[in-house]
C-alpha cells in the first residue's frame, strides 16, 4: 500500500484566493494511499520545505504531490528536498494549480473542483513512479574545432589558454579561413593579415593546441562528453615534421593553377601555401594538377627539396580520436554570381547554392570567366584591395590590369530576394560595401564609386559614422536597383534607378562590385547530417533556443560558433565563439556528467527486434544488441538504448508494437494511471 | 471577477495531451499574465507531443471525457527535432479511425501552440470548449468500444420490456 503525502500550498494568497486549499487538502485525504495531507502557505520557503522533509521522514512516505506552482518552477526544490528527506526525488510530482488554475479561472468553486481533479491525478501517477537513479558518465576533457577561421581560432585559444587540450580540423592547408583574405576590416580599417596572422601564430605555439591541417571530419559517433571523431588527414605528400617550410619546392614548381585562396584572380604553384602567412607553413601538392601524379613526370620538388620530405607515395590517414564537446565553426561562402542580367552564369536551377554538391560547385564558371570578366564579387574585390593579393593592394581590374576610374557598388545581390535568391539579409554587405569604397578612394583617388543600395543597415558599435564617412570620403549612394549590366566597350554599362528621384540611372563603369549574399558553405547540409546537428531551410545550423541558447546546436555536446549558424561580422564571430569557448569550459568543470534518469529503457524479455525504434529515434540512441545464452550463442537481437545519447522525446516508447521499451519518468502506465483520475468535475 | 460565469446546462469534460516544452510553457504563460480561459480542460505534460498515443485519446474518451485536445510545438520547432510530425500523421491516421467508428472529429482538437502563444493557447481552450460543449455530451462512446457494456445495456433493456 502506497503512503502518499499531499501537500497543498497556498502561495501566500495567490493561490488561496480561488481556490479553498483546505477543501483540496480534505479531498485528497480522502484518496486511497494518502496518508499525510498539509496545506501551507508558502511551501517552498525554508519552513515549508522542514515540514516536507519533516513528513516524509515521519510518515515514511513512499510518494509526495506538491500541489502548487508549475513544475517548472520548484519541481527541483521539491525533489531536492525529498532526496534531503531520504526519499527518491523522482518520487515527487506537482500538480499545477497556480499557473493552470487558481491564476486563470476566478470562480473559487470551479478553481476548487479543478484543483481537487488535477491533485486527483497527480495521486494516481506517483503510485506508478518509480525511483529512478541519475546516469554518472565519465567524459574525455578534450574539446574539437571545426574549422580553421576566425571563429575556430578563437574558440581554440580561449579553450586552450583554460588548459583544455583542442584540436582544430580545417579543410584547407592552413587556417585563416575567409578573414584571411579581407584587406581591411571595418569600422576601424585595421589590416585583417595584422591583426588574424598573430592568433594564427599563437594557435601554432600553444602547447595545447594540435592543428589538422588539409584534414577533413568523416564521421562523428558518440554523445556529450564521449564523442570519437574519425578525421581523415588528406595526403598532403609533404612529411609534416620534416618540413622546414624553406620554399624551395614551390619556387621551382614550374606548373600553376589558379589560387583558390585568391578567388581565381591570379596564378599559385601546384605544390604550395595558400598565402605567405599560412599556418602551419607546410606545403600540400594539389595531386590532381600535379603532372608527377598525373603521368608522373616533373618531380622537381623533391629534387630540390633540403630537408627530403616530399614523398609521393604519401596515403590519406584516417585518425581515430576521442573528445567531449565540438565546436563548429566551419564559416560561410558567397553565392556565386548566378544572375544572367549582372553577367553571371545563367543556370536557373543552381539559383540555391546549398543544392549544389561540391563537384558541381566547382564545374560553376566563376564571374571572373563569365561574360563580363569586370564584375566580381566582394571577396574578390578584398583580394585586389589586400596589400599581400594579386595586385599587391593597387586596385586594377581583372580583364586588362587597368585602374578603374568608376566603380559601380551594387548592394544585396540575391539577398532579400526570396524569388531569385534568400530571403534573408545578408547584414554585412552594406558595411563592407562602404569600406570598398573607401580602400577604393584611397587607392584611385580620381575615382568615382557609386553604390547602388536598398536599405543601408548599420547597426553596430561606430557603423553608422563609418556609412557616413564612405559617403564624405567621396562615394555617391543612389538608392534604387540595378536591372541589368551589358557591355559597352570595354566599359560596363550599367542601367539601374534612383528611386528617390524616381528616374533611371545609366553609369559607364570600369569595374562593378555585386555584393553576393552569404550563403552556408555548400556542403554544408551533409556536414549537418554527419554531426547530427540541425540545421534551417538554408543550411546555417540552428541554434538550442535563438535568444536563451544561442552557442548550442541541438545535441548535447556540439556547440556553433561563426558564420556557419547565421550571417554574422568578425566582432559577433568573435563573440560567439568565445562564448562556445565558455560552454565547453563550463561542462568540462565537472568531474563528471550527471544526467537526468529520464530515457527510454528496454525490457529485454519482450523486445521482439522490429526496430521500429530504432528507426523512429531522432537521435540515434538506439541500436541492436545480442543477447547470449551461457555458452555465449546469441538468442536473439534486442533493442539497446544509449542513456548517453537518449533526450528523453518518448517516441519509440510511443510506437514500440509490444509495448517492451519504455521513457522513464512518463511510462505508459503512469499517463494511464492519470487518465483514469480524470473525473473532469466542473463544479 | 474580470469574467463572468456562465453556467451552462451541460459543461464538458476536456483532457489535455500536451507538450512540456511549448504548450504546457504557454499555458503557465497565460497563468502569469493572468489571462481567464474555461475551466474544463484537464492536461496531462509528456515530453514532446510525439509520446501521445492515440490509445491515451481513446482511454481519455472511455473514461468519459467529451473532447481531447492534442498540442505540441509548431512544425519545425520541436525540442526533439522531429517528434511533432509524428503526432500530427498520428492525428491524421487516428482521425480516420474515429470517422470510420462514428465518433465525431470535431471531439479532438489538434493545434501547435508555442511556449509563447498564451493568447492562442486560451483561445483554442475556448473555442474547443464551445464546440464541445454544442456537441453535447459524449454518449455511446463507452458503448461503442466496450461490446460487454452494448450487451449489459441491451439486456437491461429487454428485461425492462
Amino acid at each position: 500500500m502506497a503512503k502518499i503525502g499531499v501537500f497543498v500550498c497556498q502561495c501566500g494568497n495567490n493561490i488561496s484566493r480561488t481556490v479553498d486549499t483546505a477543501d483540496v487538502a480534505k479531498d485528497a485525504s480522502e484518496q486511497s494511499g494518502v496518508v499525510f495531507v498539509e496545506d501551507y502557505k508558502f511551501m517552498c520557503s525554508a519552513p515549508g520545505q522542514e515540514a516536507f522533509k519533516k513528513a516524509i521522514r515521519d510518515h515514511d512516505l513512499d510518494g509526495c504531490i506538491v500541489s502548487a506552482c508549475s513544475p517548472k518552477m520548484h519541481e527541483a526544490t521539491f525533489r531536492n528536498a525529498a532526496e534531503a528527506a531520504g526519499l527518491n526525488p523522482f518520487k515527487v510530482e506537482i500538480a499545477n494549480i497556480r499557473e493552470q488554475c487558481s491564476w486563470v479561472h476566478n470562480d473559487k468553486e470551479i478553481g476548487t473542483a479543478k484543483s481537487k481533479d488535477l491533485t486527483h491525478m497527480m495521486i494516481q501517477r506517483v503510485k506508478y513512479n518509480r525511483p529512478l537513479e541519475r546516469y554518472r558518465m565519465s567524459m574525455t576533457k578534450r574539446a574539437l574545432i571545426l574549422g580553421g577561421g576566425i571563429a575556430g581560432i578563437q574558440a581554440a585559444l580561449d579553450l586552450a589558454n583554460a588548459g583544455t587540450p583542442v584540436t582544430i580540423v580545417e579543410k584547407e592547408p592552413s587556417l585563416g579561413g575567409n578573414m584571411a583574405r579581407l584587406s581591411e576590416t571595418f569600422p576601424t580599417l585595421d589590416c585583417s593579415q595584422c591583426i588574424l596572422t598573430p592568433k594564427m601564430v599563437e594557435v601554432q605555439n600553444h602547447p595545447l593546441i594540435t592543428i589538422r591541417a588539409f584534414a577533413e571530419l568523416e564521421k562523428l559517433d558518440g554523445y556529450i562528453g564521449n564523442f570519437k571523431a574519425t578525421i581523415r588527414q588528406k595526403a598532403k605528400s609533404v612529411i609534416d615534421k620534416d618540413c622546414t617550410g624553406c620554399g624551395d619546392c614551390w619556387e621551382k614548381c614550374p606548373f600553376t593553377v589558379e589560387s583558390e585562396f585568391d578567388m581565381n584572380l591570379i596564378k599559385r604553384k601546384v605544390i604550395y601555401i595558400p598565402f605567405p602567412q599560412a599556418v602551419p607553413t607546410v606545403p600540400v601538392i594539389d595531386r590532381a594538377n600535379c603532372p608527377k601524379f598525373i603521368k608522373d613526370k616533373c618531380g622537381i620538388c623533391a629534387d630540390v627539396c633540403g630537408p627530403d620530405c616530399i614523398d609521393f607515395t604519401q596515403e590519406d590517414e584516417i585518425l581515430e580520436e576521442e573528445f567531449g564537446a565540438v565546436i563548429v565553426a566551419t564559416g560561410f561562402e558567397l553565392m556565386p554570381n548566378v544572375y544572367k542580367e549582372y553577367g553571371g552564369s545563367s543556370m536557373p536551377q543552381h539559383l540555391i547554392p546549398k543544392k549544389m554538391n561540391k563537384k558541381q560547385r566547382a564545374a560553376q564558371p566563376r564571374s571572373t570567366s563569365g561574360r563580363l570578366p569586370d564584375v566580381i564579387n566582394g571577396l574578390e574585390f578584398e583580394r585586389l584591395a589586400s596589400a599581400s593579393g594579386p595586385t599587391g593592394g593597387e586596385i586594377r581590374r581583372p580583364s586588362d590590369g587597368k585602374k578603374p576610374k568608376t566603380v559601380v557598388f551594387i548592394a544585396c545581390v540575391g539577398s532579400r530576394d526570396a524569388n531569385k535568391g534568400v530571403e534573408y539579409c545578408s547584414k554585412i554587405c552594406c558595411m563592407y560595401t562602404a569600406k570598398h569604397t573607401m580602400l577604393y578612394n584611397h587607392s584611385v583617388h580620381d575615382g568615382k564609386a557609386y553604390v547602388f543600395y536598398m536599405d543601408i543597415r548599420a547597426g553596430g558599435k561606430g557603423y553608422e559614422e563609418f556609412i557616413n564617412r564612405a559617403q564624405d570620403e567621396g562615394a555617391e549612394y543612389i538608392r534604387g536597383r540595378v536591372s541589368a549590366l551589358r557591355k559597352k566597350g570595354d566599359k560596363i554599362l550599367v542601367k539601374g534607378a534612383d528611386t528617390l528621384q524616381g528616374c533611371a540611372v545609366d553609369i559607364e563603369a570600369d569595374m562593378v562590385v555585386l555584393a553576393t549574399a552569404m550563403v552556408p558553405q555548400a556542403d554544408a547540409i551533409d556536414f549537418a547530417k554527419t554531426l547530427g546537428i540541425s540545421y534551417d531551410k538554408h543550411g546555417f545550423y540552428s541554434e538550442q533556443h535563438p535568444k536563451l541558447m544561442p552557442v548550442d546546436s541541438s545535441t548535447g555536446g556540439i556547440y556553433l560558433a561563426g558564420a556557419c549558424q547565421g550571417v554574422k561580422d568578425v566582432p559577433e564571430t568573435v563573440a560567439q565563439a568565445s562564448a562556445a569557448a565558455s560552454k565547453v569550459m563550463q561542462l568540462f568543470s565537472k568531474e563528471e556528467l550527471m544526467r537526468e534518469p529520464e530515457v527510454a529503457i528496454v525490457d529485454k524479455d519482450h523486445c521482439m527486434n522490429c526496430w521500429d525504434c530504432v528507426t523512429v529515434c531522432p537521435y540515434l540512441a538506439i541500436s541492436p544488441e545480442e543477447v547470449k545464452d551461457r555458452d555465449g550463442n546469441v538468442v536473439k537481437m534486442v533493442a539497446n538504448v544509449n542513456p548517453g545519447l537518449c533526450q528523453g522525446c518518448g517516441l519509440c516508447n510511443t510506437v514500440c508494437r509490444s509495448k517492451s521499451i519504455e521513457l522513464q519518468g512518463y511510462t505508459d502506465q503512469q499517463v494511464y494511471a492519470q487518465i483514469t483520475a480524470f473525473e473532469g468535475a466542473f463544479v | 471577477m474580470s469574467k463572468g460565469i456562465i453556467r451552462h446546462d451541460f459543461e464538458p469534460k476536456i483532457m489535455g495531451f500536451v507538450c512540456k516544452w511549448c504548450t504546457y510553457s504557454g499555458a503557465d504563460l497565460a497563468g502569469t499574465s493572468r489571462m481567464d480561459y474555461s475551466p474544463h480542460v484537464r492536461m496531462v505534460r509528456l515530453p514532446c507531443s510525439g509520446r501521445i498515443d492515440p490509445q491515451f485519446v481513446i482511454k481519455a474518451f472511455e473514461q468519459g471525457a467529451d473532447g481531447v485536445i492534442i498540442s505540441g510545438c509548431h512544425p519545425g520547432d520541436c525540442h526533439y527535432n522531429e517528434g511533432n510530425y509524428y503526432a500530427r500523421r498520428r492525428n491524421l491516421a487516428f482521425r480516420n479511425l474515429m470517422e470510420f467508428n462514428g465518433i465525431d472529429t470535431k471531439r479532438l482538437e489538434f493545434s501547435w501552440i508555442s511556449a509563447a502563444e498564451a493568447i492562442k493557447f486560451t483561445q483554442i481552450i475556448d473555442k474547443f470548449t464551445n464546440q464541445v460543449r454544442e456537441l453535447g455530451p459524449n454518449e455511446g462512446y463507452r458503448v461503442l468500444l466496450d461490446p460487454y457494456a452494448s450487451r449489459l445495456v441491451k439486456s437491461s433493456e429487454e428485461s425492462a420490456a
